[in-house]
Order: structure tokens, then sequence, then C-alpha cells
């Protein structure tokens, strides 16, 4: 059984059509990609992924059950984590608190405990700081602990989103152009955290332009064009794929 | 009143509406100019149309003619404008929705306060443009000032429509409220765009309040009511569209008086908020604005 | 040192200090007069430390937080002194209608966003206030209506004395309150809702419910304010539900520093005692209140509190003043 499927899936925006009768799976524990050029609609299809958007037409399915329709909080309950293009990091908090945030799920807390500040809330306080501190660690960013957000540069920015994503607990983690605006160093070191990731059993979905990136990290790959599905497959039969080189065209793969 | 025709009381009504909801149109202009220009909701507005009824009586009381008078009490306001937007606005460039509207709204207060020292805190009235003989049209009485604002305002509405239209820098303050990145990377002058809105927007206000002052009289409190009621006809019509202003301030007018005349007068002030509140609920672009969608 | 550590936790630390000053002022209190002014500046502290949570924490706005204020003043005074309820009944019914009231509005209001959310919380604070007005034969109209004192358990509460000491010991639940609120994975939801909305959402914070619950939160804070304020006065007017009085209140939580509940009381305290301070100066008070509130927001757009923590902050780097600057 596929992890995420999604069937016939449509996005229509005053006329224009993002996406456009898309149907792909995504089987559990793989590392996915999703490539295209600009405007084809990749960001759009993260959207829907996390109800963002609502779909014109189509179905999103996670482990067989319907969430298409369904507001972001509950995609994020159901298992779905994401990190942004655009960074949405809660630049008024800590990069701890920013991570703490995401662990919201876990640690859901009555009114009236909150309010009285019951000792169970102080214990479960500490339980998700140490996760918390544990996951920003695991992306490498454990000298960060009290930092601002708005004080860390941007490349710890983008570890942190992950970091955030991952305290959700996900059972599947998309990734928008985590290597967006990262130098070929930094590159490289998201590849290594991608990895660490999956090893945790974590399917991850990633959207990104950089092929390296890409090429070496991927078991499956869905080239998108203009909304619809160009082609997909593994690393090698995407590259030699005329359709995808055309669509490309003059992007050089490595 | 009774022993009168229905047609006739509501003729009456809505040449009282139509009167109104083009003052309410005007100060819904100024709103909307300024809005288009910076995003910023300018809580002062209503007092640009205070400044300019009381300024133009002051100047009358001084001895001035009134058309020199009104034109005095325009500019001067405009310049009030201007310092508004230069010492407080422009220095808060940027900053959250929260801090602009703070600023508004104490400059407005500011205003309110400086009015009741250079003047006073009584009711003023303007003299008549044309005097105050009722004329009768079709059953129903309709002062020669209600004339003079049906009027001015439609001459307003037209140049401010050949403005926005025809000329160069009128067209580059709607390109700027379209999308102001763009208008800068063309080579607009986008700090300069929003210095003349609130220079316009200030003019606008004091039109209106100089044109009403003769039927509704002036006092430093009156910017407040007609101010929130402009911003409600700017929200009904679509918020920082000028077509929008328009309809919004006739449809509030016609709305306030019927329904003050036909259901209550005592809740005839309540008409405008309930009606905003309901744009702001159901149809949030108003009845003529455009639709938008927020990118992710 | 310890000590110093016990101190910084803005929770004991702050809490107590305020207590202390609480517990001290009536000392500086050498007439009933003074006292009248430290009962309003606690009134309006427990007003700005729930409308803090709602502007400073969760990032949002109410240009109409007098109507919550006079619907529970009045609704208290009326059920007391029109239905003959005892007050102390009123006053918790007609907070918990005010927190109904707050429940559906808040769900259609808080689509809105920015200068809308601010309209349409100005449009419902004008209609509250128009409605009271009116309706005179309930509320007495624009001349007010009086209000029986407060009994508990057959003790008539009434003075300045006694009220002060209520109102210092609410002033400090208050606080109390607000501050477990913030320091609660649910007070962490909201501090990242004003962050970034969308963020918020995916990781799952259903941010239209926390919206909810926040404004929810202040109202009720507002209305019990509202109907203490008429039960201590005695009397209650339209002017405490006018959309000056709710733009007063936000300005004393933004000046005192958003994000920071002991700014909201300092905000409270300033702006009540300047202007009767200022009474002498009366004609010039709506000057000086429009002065303050631009001034504030150009130059010092954090607030007060937070804005003197960070100059601290910068010299001497004690972790106290940092945290009670801002509440974490």
């Amino acid at each position: 059984m596929s992890l995420l499927r999604v069937e016939g899936l449509g996005k229509e925006f005053g006329g224009v059509q993002a996406v456009e009768n898309l149907s792909f799976s995504v089987a559990p524990g793989t590392v996915h990609s999703i490539i295209g050029p600009n405007g084809a609609g990749k960001t759009t299809l993260l959207n829907l992924l996390t109800g963002i958007h609502v779909p014109t037409a189509g179905g999103i399915y996670l482990r067989e059950r319907e969430l298409t329709g369904e507001p972001p909080y509950e995609y994020a309950a159901a298992g779905i984590a994401r990190t942004f293009q655009n960074l949405q990091v809660f630049f008024n908090m800590s990069a701890l608190e920013n991570v703490m945030v995401g662990r919201y799920r876990h640690e859901r807390c009555g009114l009236v405990a909150a309010l009285l500040r019951f000792s169970s809330l102080a214990r479960a306080e500490r339980a998700c700081r140490d996760a918390a501190g544990e996951l920003l660690d695991f992306v490498g960013l454990g000298d960060y602990l009290g930092v601002r957000a708005d004080a860390m540069p941007y490349g710890a920015l983008k570890r942190l989103e992950v970091a955030r994503a991952l305290a959700t607990e996900p059972q599947l983690l998309l990734l928008d152009e985590p290597a967006a605006g990262l130098n070929p160093t930094e590159t490289q070191e998201f590849d290594a955290l991608i990895g660490k990731i999956a090893g945790r059993g974590i399917t991850v979905l990633l959207v990104e332009h950089n092929m390296r990136l890409v090429m070496g990290v991927s078991d499956h790959i869905l080239v998108l064009d203009y909304g619809r599905k160009l082609a997909e497959g593994t690393a090698g039969e995407v590259r030699a794929n005329p359709r995808v080189v055309e669509a490309y065209l003059g992007a050089t793969v490595h | 009143m009774p022993g009168e025709p229905m047609s006739a009381q509501l003729t009456q009504y809505l040449l009282t509406g139509v009167t109104i909801g083009a003052i309410y149109a005007l100060v819904a202009l100024g709103f909307s100019i300024i809005y288009n220009a910076s995003h910023v909701i300018n809580f002062a507005q209503g007092e640009f149309v205070m400044i300019g009824g009381m300024a133009a009586v002051s100047l009358i009381g001084a001895g001035l003619p009134l058309p020199l008078a009104i034109v005095t009490a325009v500019i001067v306001t405009a310049l009030v404008g201007l310092m508004l937007e230069k010492f407080a606005v422009e220095r808060a460039r940027g900053a959250p929705v929260v801090t602009l509207i703070i600023i508004t709204i104490g400059a407005s207060i500011l205003l309110r306060g400086l009015a009741t020292l250079i003047w006073d805190k009584k009711l003023h009235p303007l003299r008549a443009f044309s005097g105050d003989r009722p004329i009768e049209i079709a059953g129903a009485v309709i002062l020669p000032q209600s004339l003079w604002v049906l009027g001015i305002a439609l001459v307003i509405v037209l140049l401010l429509s050949w403005f926005f239209g025809r000329t160069l820098f009128g067209k580059a303050i709607l390109a700027t409220s379209h999308q102001r990145l763009a208008a800068q990377l063309v080579g607009i002058n986008v700090r300069q765009v929003l210095f003349v809105s609130f220079g316009l927007s200030a003019a606008l206000g004091a039109i209106a309040g100089i044109l009403i002052a003769p039927i509704a009289f002036t006092s430093w409190d009156v910017g407040i009511m007609l101010g929130l009621k402009g911003f409600a006809a700017a929200v009904l019509g679509g918020l920082g569209s000028g077509p929008g202003a328009v309809v919004g301030g006739l449809v509030l007018g016609i709305a306030e008086t019927l329904s003050a005349g036909y259901v209550s007068s005592a809740y005839k002030d309540v008409i405008a908020f309930v009606l905003m509140l309901a744009v702001l609920f159901f149809m949030p672009s108003g009845l003529l604005g455009k639709r938008s969608t927020e990118r992710v | 040192m310890a000590a110093f550590a016990w101190l910084a936790s803005p929770r004991t630390g702050g809490l107590a200090a305020l207590a202390g000053v609480i517990a001290l002022l009536p000392l500086a209190l050498t007439n009933n007069y003074y006292y009248d002014v430290a009962i309003l500046v606690g009134l309006n502290a427990i007003v700005c430390v729930g409308l803090n949570l709602l502007i400073g924490y969760a990032g949002q706005i109410s240009l109409g937080h007098a109507g919550f204020f006079g619907l529970g003043g009045y609704g208290s005074a009326i059920l007391s002194a029109r239905y003959g309820w005892p007050p102390l009944a009123a006053l918790v019914a007609a907070t918990a209608a005010v927190g109904l009231v707050a429940f559906l509005i808040g769900r259609p209001i808080l689509r809105l966003r920015g200068h809308y959310l601010a309209m349409a919380t100005l449009g419902m604070g004008v209609i509250i206030s128009i409605v009271v007005s009116t309706e005179d034969g309930f509320t007495g109209g624009p001349d007010g209506m009086s209000v029986p004192p407060l009994t508990l358990a057959g003790l008539v509460l009434q003075g300045e004395r006694v009220w002060y000491w209520i109102v210092g010991a609410l002033v400090i639940a208050a606080v109390w309150l607000a501050q477990n609120l913030i320091g609660s994975p649910t007070g962490r939801a909201l501090r990242a809702l004003s962050g970034s909305e969308v963020g918020a959402e995916v990781v799952g914070i259903d941010s239209s419910r926390h919206k909810v619950l926040v404004f929810v939160i202040s109202a009720v804070y507002a209305a019990i304010a509202g109907g203490l304020t008429a039960h201590y006065s005695g009397f209650i007017t339209p002017g405490k539900v006018s959309f000056f009085h709710s733009i007063e209140l936000v300005t004393m939580v933004v000046f005192g520093g958003m994000a920071s509940t002991f700014g909201a009381v300092v905000g409270a305290a300033i702006l009540t005692t300047l202007p009767q301070m200022l009474t002498v100066f009366k004609e010039y008070e709506m000057v000086a209140f429009g002065a303050v509130m631009m001034g504030t927001m150009i130059f010092v757009p954090k607030g007060l509190v937070p804005s003197l923590a960070m100059l601290a902050a910068a010299r001497h780097r004690p972790a106290v003043v940092r945290a009670i600057g801002s509440d974490r």
C-alpha cells in the first residue's frame, strides 16, 4: 500500500490550471522528488498536499484515508509535515521554541490546566524542551538553542524548519526547495540530512531545482510541466527521457 | 409626515439620502486614495472633513469672501494632510498594521484636541452658498445647498476619473497601488505618490466638510462619525475602488435615510456599521472591489 | 546568585514585585482620591492584560473592547438594579454572557485580518455603544444608571480602601493566569500564530480556534473589569462603552509594551494616572493623548517596557531585566 496517493488532482486559479489531472503515489520509506521548470506547479502541489489550497478536482489519500478538503491542521494531524520555500519561521521566538511549537500535536493541554498551571504541565514542558533540543542536535543546530530566530543565518533557518517539521513526528515530510539559497557545502550537508531522515523511516517528498541533490538522493522522481505529469521513474530513467530533456531546455544534469 | 403621499415621502428620503450619500462618497474616496497608495487606513480622514468646515467658518468670520474662504480652507487642510504624511506616516514605513492604525488614530485625536483649542466646542453653521430657500421637486423639498453638494461632488468624481485615467501622475498612483515594487522599478517615486495622495485625500475631505456645513453644521467632533461612515461606505463599495467609493457612499446615504424614515430614527447611525460588518463578513471585497487570492 | 535566578523567572520574580508594589502602595496613598486613582489603574490593568493576550501575543487587534467592558458593566448593572439579582451573581452572569457573545462574534470576525479586522471590531464596538445609549429603558440612556454595590456573604463592599485590596488581588490573579497561559503549549501556539499563521497551521494548530479562544478570554477579562467598575462606582455611563475608551485601552497596551504582561500593567498605570495628574490642563488632554499615541508608535514601537528592557540588557545583560521585558 502506498503512503500517499494522489488521484486526478487539479487546482485552478481564476482560469489558470496550476495543477491538472495529476496522479501519482509515494511508497513508504522512500525519498521521492518532484522536479520541473519554474511555474510547473510544484509549490502549488505542496500547498495542496498540506491543505493550504483546496483542490478543484481529484483527491488526496494518506494510507487510503481521504484528506481532500480538510484544513491544514488536519493534514498535520494525519502525519504530513513540510518546510517552506519562503520561510515561515516564527521569528518572534527562539530556535528551541520554534521546534517546541512543532510538538504541539503531542502535548495538547486543556485550557484549565494551562491557566492554573497544573504540575503535570511542568513535567510535560520539560519533556517537550528535551525533545526539541534533541531535534535541534539532529539537524545540526545544537548551538542555536536559545538564539532568537531573527538572529540566525539563512542556512540555519532552513534546517530549523526541518527540525520543526520533524517535531510533529510525521510519516511524510515535504521539503520545498530546501537547497535554494544554499552554497555547495550547505547543500551537501542537506543531502546528508535527508539521508538521516530517511534512515529514521520517514518518507520524504522533495521539491527541488538542484539536480545534483535530486539525482543523488532520490529513489523515485516525478517530473512536472505546466501542472501536468511529464514523466516519472528512477533517476536514470528520468535523465534519459527525451521529453524531460526537452522541457528543461539547456538545464545540464551532472 | 402624515397626509403626505407615499411617493412624495419616498422622494424626500431619496433626495436627502443622495445628498448625504454624496458626502460619504467624497470621504470614502479620500480613504480609497490613501489605501491605494499605501495600504494604510487613515483614521484621521474624518478630521480633514472637520478642519475644512471649521477653517471655512473662521475665514468667513474673518471677513474673507465665500469663494476665497473655501479655497483657502481646502488648501490649509491639504497642508495638514501633507504634514501628517511627512512627519508621521512616512516615519513608520513598513511598520506592522497595528502601529500604523494607532498612529493615524493618534493623529485624529491630536487634530481634534487642537481643534478645541484653536476654535471651540460649539456648533457652527456655514452660510449656504446660494441662499436657503427650499426648492420643490416632485412634491419633495430640497435645499439649494443640496444641489451644490450633488453638483460639486459630480464634478469632483469626473475630475478624479480623468486624473486617474488620463494623466501620467494619476496612472502612476494607480500603478503604485497595484504593485508597489514594480512601480518603483519603472521609476515611479512612490514616496511622492504617498505624499500627494494624502494631500489629495485631505482636500477631498475638506470639500466634503465645507459642502455639508451649511446643512448639518460643523464642530470639533463632526469628523468622528463622518469619518467612520465614510470608511463604511468605502468598504461597502470595495476598499480601494474609486467607483466603489461613490456607489458605497450613495448606497449608504440612501439606506440610512430610508431606514431612519421607515424603521427607526433612533438607530440611524447603526445602519452604516451593520452594513459594514455585513460586507466584511460576507463580501470583504465589497460591491465593486476585486477579489484577490493570496500566494503562499 | 540563586536568589537572582529566582527573581529572574518572570513568573515568580515579576509577580512578587507586583505583589510587593500593591502591598506597599497604600503608604503613598494619602487620601481617598489617590485610592480611587489606584483602583482605576487596577481595573484598567485587568482589561489591558487580557487585551495584550490578543494584540501582543496572538497578533490580532481589537478596536472595540470597550464594548465588552461596557456589556459586562451594563449587564451586571441591569441584572442587579432592574431585576434585583444579587450583585455577585449578576456579575458572573454578565461575564458569562459576554463570553458567549465574544464566542459567537469571534468566529466570523477573526476570519478577517489587519485593517479589516480592526474596522470590524471597531464597528462591533460602535454598534454596542449606540445600542446602549439608545435603549434607555434598560440602560438609562446617555445619562447612565446607578448600580447597587457588591455584596459578599451579607457584607456590603463599598469604599475605596476595601476596593483597593479587592482590585489589587484581582490584578495579581489576572496577571498570574495570563502568565500561565503564555507559558503553556496553548500560549506558545498563540505566539506562533502571530509569528506565521501558515507556519502554525502546518504543525497542527487550528488557528481559527485559537484566535477565538484568546478573543473570548480577553473579552471575559474586559467584562469582569467592567462589572467591577460598575459596582465600585455605583454608576455606569455610555462613555465607558465608547470608541474613545476602546482606543484608550489599545493605547495602554501598545504603549506599555506588546507581548509583555507587565508592560500592559505599566501602560495602564501610566496612561490612567497621567490624565488624572493633568486635570489642570484638561483642555490639553486630547492633544497630549494623541501626541503620546503617535510618539510611542513612531519612536518606541515596541512599547515602553520591552524597549527599556532592551536598553538595559544592552548595557548590563542581567537575565532579570530581559526576562521581565518580555515574558519569555
